[in-house]
């Protein structure tokens, strides 16, 4: 598991950032090193407000403490870098109580299902006691997805028919969950684009079934955002922020060449921290999130 | 979709428009302003430099500065630019052979399987006998969403489970279609990363095996900068024929599109467009290109109307309020024609200089008005739609519980419907040059 973390971080490691080191390694800071320093920001998905704020930093870095060799940029970039990724606030995930209610939520496409089937596996594995709720009742056979993976983790499952009320089935997981005694739920969503009005809406009446029926609840609301995206990864927080209230993110299919750049983005604008990375198809291919390392990771090469 | 690229350039152009004449320095601040318009809507880096270069160079000469309105010329040298390099409209080849052999590959959570479904329904419409293959035998339950579209669809849908082979699944798919008289296969293939040599080597062989002529990559619109790899990868892999953009419907600024068309040279042929089987579009560079610049995109509009919208009717209702018999009968019927089109934001975009509007008004709105205005019609009885006259205190409340509105919001309706006769008795009688309608009456109920 941990090889594959370690494989997955090398690889966005050699493709960019590496590309960092290499550009900006030699020489003194001129014009075409800030602009080096700019495109590649923009190439990993960093977005375009994010690296202007970032390279408008590192000038006045630069002035401040009278850098003058392309590589002891790389050492403020990271610094830069650090202040965005700040202490993230308890996971409440893991926090004990009787009754922790998670959503799982996000747009069409991005790995929610395949996500909470690892998240399943990992914390039955902790000796939690998990249950997950089937609350796609859109998508053609996304129960039989999320019943499949159920039964690799060896998790029960609650489902309703196709195209059933996805409230109403959350409902009943809650009940289930009370009535026999597990302590971790996690509730599927169906993907949703955040444009959708009517489909917020009914996304807000599962939340609202989680708010009235358990207190506090629900504890954490994970989006899932697949690392290929785009700066509309921001607008998709934002938006899904302001409907169900978001409290972290799991960023999935990081074992490709995407570089997952605008989970700054989502840090510095939203305050959202990132929770796990998904790094492949295997049950086992979830890892916990570390900014410092990855911030490292990113460096080393 | 697109409109924030197409707002972003306008507002530069509208710089550009105010002034008389173009300097070098003007071109300069606008190229600025295009390039990170461009970057910003996810277009790939590298892209963007090479966009912004044809386009300086072109600006920059004769045709601009003789022109009369610089301004508008520089919008119309990114449109061409833009139509050019969205490359030419999408129509797929599909050849003589019978059956013909349509491949989609692409990376995980594109939407392959979807907009399998999608293009079945697409060709049955033309006439052809399509057959689909579920080849993901990795993703859990995949094979049976196809099964799932194909039941709903009616479409035959081929597979041997999760444990047969890929290629041999499709080799026997093209056999099974050759022997039942399908005219067309649909091959939907698992999702796989670009540099998953392993899984590429299957796509590899299952295009040897089954001769496709036609390999489309299914991509999101919602691609960073990432864009341009994958394209390349598996166009390396498997030389690919098309690409079809999929979730264009969300707010995505679309910038893959014009990547991946860039790198590729292969053309976009379809845009998945919504969460339905029908929501499937044929791409057309130079509407794209006019929506990306907030210049609508009337073409498709008509193109949906003359589809969705039934002619008879329209054509019996437009006579019937020439006459001055126009009912809250036939004012529904036209509102539930209007609603067969799509979401009105949707809409409004497509419209020549609502895209920029519509980004400041909360279209849900609208929509809500519209299915409150639906429910007042349905509490009405045959005759009092026919005459609304007849609604006195009493009725008007049954209405109003019967709606889940209230008496005010009745009276409201009925008011503006009365405006809205009185509007077309004027343009009957070709007194006074009215602009009644649904659009008045919406906007002020």
């Amino acid at each position: 598991m941990f090889r594959s973390i370690r494989d997955s971080l090398s690889r966005t490691r050699q493709s960019v950032f590496g590309q960092i080191a290499n550009v900006l390694g030699t020489g003194e800071i001129n014009d075409e090193t800030w602009e080096d320093l700019e495109a590649l920001l923009i190439q990993a998905d960093v977005g375009v407000p994010t690296t202007l704020a970032l390279v408008d930093a590192m000038r006045a870095r630069v002035k401040r403490d009278n850098l003058y060799r392309a590589d002891q940029l790389i050492q403020a970039l990271k610094d830069e870098l650090r202040t965005i990724l700040f202490d993230a606030p308890t996971f409440e995930l893991e926090e004990k109580r009787q009754l922790t209610v998670v959503m799982v939520v996000g747009v069409n496409g991005s790995g929610k299902t395949t996500t909470i089937g690892k998240l399943a596996y990992k914390y039955k594995g902790d000796g939690r006691n998990v249950l997950l709720v089937a609350g796609d009742t859109f998508r053609a056979a996304a129960i039989d997805q999320l019943k499949i993976w159920s039964e690799r983790a060896d998790v029960p499952l609650i489902s309703g028919a196709p195209n059933g009320d996805p409230a109403a089935i959350t409902y009943d997981g809650i009940r289930a969950a009370r009535a026999r005694g597990y302590d971790l739920l996690f509730i599927d969503t169906a993907g949703r684009l955040h444009t959708k009005f009517n489909l917020m809406k009914e996304l807000e009446k599962v939340y609202g079934v989680c708010k009235k029926s358990v207190h506090a609840a629900p504890h954490e609301v994970l989006l899932v955002l697949d690392a290929p995206t785009g700066q509309n990864a921001l607008t998709q927080a934002q938006k899904f922020k302001e409907s169900v209230n978001v409290t972290g993110v799991i960023l999935t299919k990081l074992d490709g060449t995407a570089k997952g750049g605008m989970v700054f983005a989502i840090y510095r604008e939203l305050g959202l921290p990132v929770r796990f990375i998904g790094t492949g198809e295997k049950i086992v291919d979830l890892a916990p999130f570390d900014a410092d390392q990855f911030i490292e990771g990113l460096f080393d090469s | 979709m697109f409109e924030s690229l197409g707002n972003r350039l306008q507002s530069v152009f509208d710089g550009l428009q105010r002034r008389g004449k173009l300097t070098e320095a003007d071109v300069d601040k606008a190229m600025r302003e295009v390039r990170l318009a461009l970057l910003e809507a996810d277009v790939n880096f590298k892209v963007v430099k090479s966009f912004v270069k044809r386009v300086r160079e072109r600006a920059v000469g004769q045709e601009v500065m003789r022109s009369l309105t610089p301004g508008q010329q520089v919008v119309k040298i990114v449109h061409d630019e833009l139509i050019q390099t969205l490359g030419e409209p999408g129509r797929l080849n599909l050849g003589l052979q019978s059956p013909a052999v349509i491949m989609l590959v692409g990376l995980q959570g594109a939407g392959k399987t979807t907009m399998a479904g999608k293009l079945a329904l697409h060709l049955r419409k033309q006439g052809r006998r399509p057959l689909l293959v579920g080849a993901d035998v990795y993703r859990p339950a995949a094979i049976d969403q196809l099964q799932t579209l194909g039941r709903q669809l009616d479409i035959p849908v081929y597979d041997e489970g999760a444990d047969a082979d890929p290629v041999k699944v499709c080799a026997n798919g093209v056999k099974q279609a050759a022997k039942a008289g399908m005219t067309t296969v649909i091959l939907d293939t698992a999702g796989r990363l670009n540099i998953d040599e392993m899984m590429m080597g299957e796509i590899e062989a299952i295009k040897a095996k089954t001769n496709p002529i036609e390999t489309l990559l299914v991509a999101d619109a919602m691609t960073g900068q990432e864009a341009v790899r994958v394209a390349t990868d598996f166009n390396n892999a498997v030389s690919i024929t098309g690409l079809i953009m999929t979730k264009v419907d969300g707010d995505a600024r679309g910038g893959a599109s014009i990547s991946m068309r860039e790198v590729t040279g292969v053309p976009i042929k379809f845009l998945g467009t919504g969460e339905k089987l029908k929501d499937i579009e044929v791409f057309h560079p130079d509407r794209l290109a006019s929506r990306i610049l907030g210049m609508g995109d009337m073409l498709t509009l008509i193109e949906k109307a003359q589809t969705e919208m039934d002619q008879a009717e329209a054509q019996e209702a437009g006579e019937r309020l020439l006459k001055g018999q126009f009912t809250l009968e036939d004012f529904l019927k036209q509102m539930q024609q209007i609603k067969k089109l799509g979401p009105i934001g949707q809409l409004m975009e497509m419209i020549p200089g609502m895209g920029k509007m519509t980004k400041d008004v909360d279209l849900s709105d609208a929509e809500r008005d519209l299915k409150r205005i639906e429910a007042i019609i349905q509490s009405m009885t045959p005759q009092e739609r026919r005459s609304p006259k007849i609604l006195k205190a009493s009725r008007k409340r049954r209405v109003a519980a019967g709606s889940g509105t209230t008496v005010q919001e009745v009276n409201a309706l009925l008011k503006q419907f009365r405006e809205m006769q009185k509007v077309m008795k004027q343009l009957r009688g070709g007194r006074g040059r009215g602009r009644g309608g649904l659009s008045s009456l919406l906007g002020r109920f």
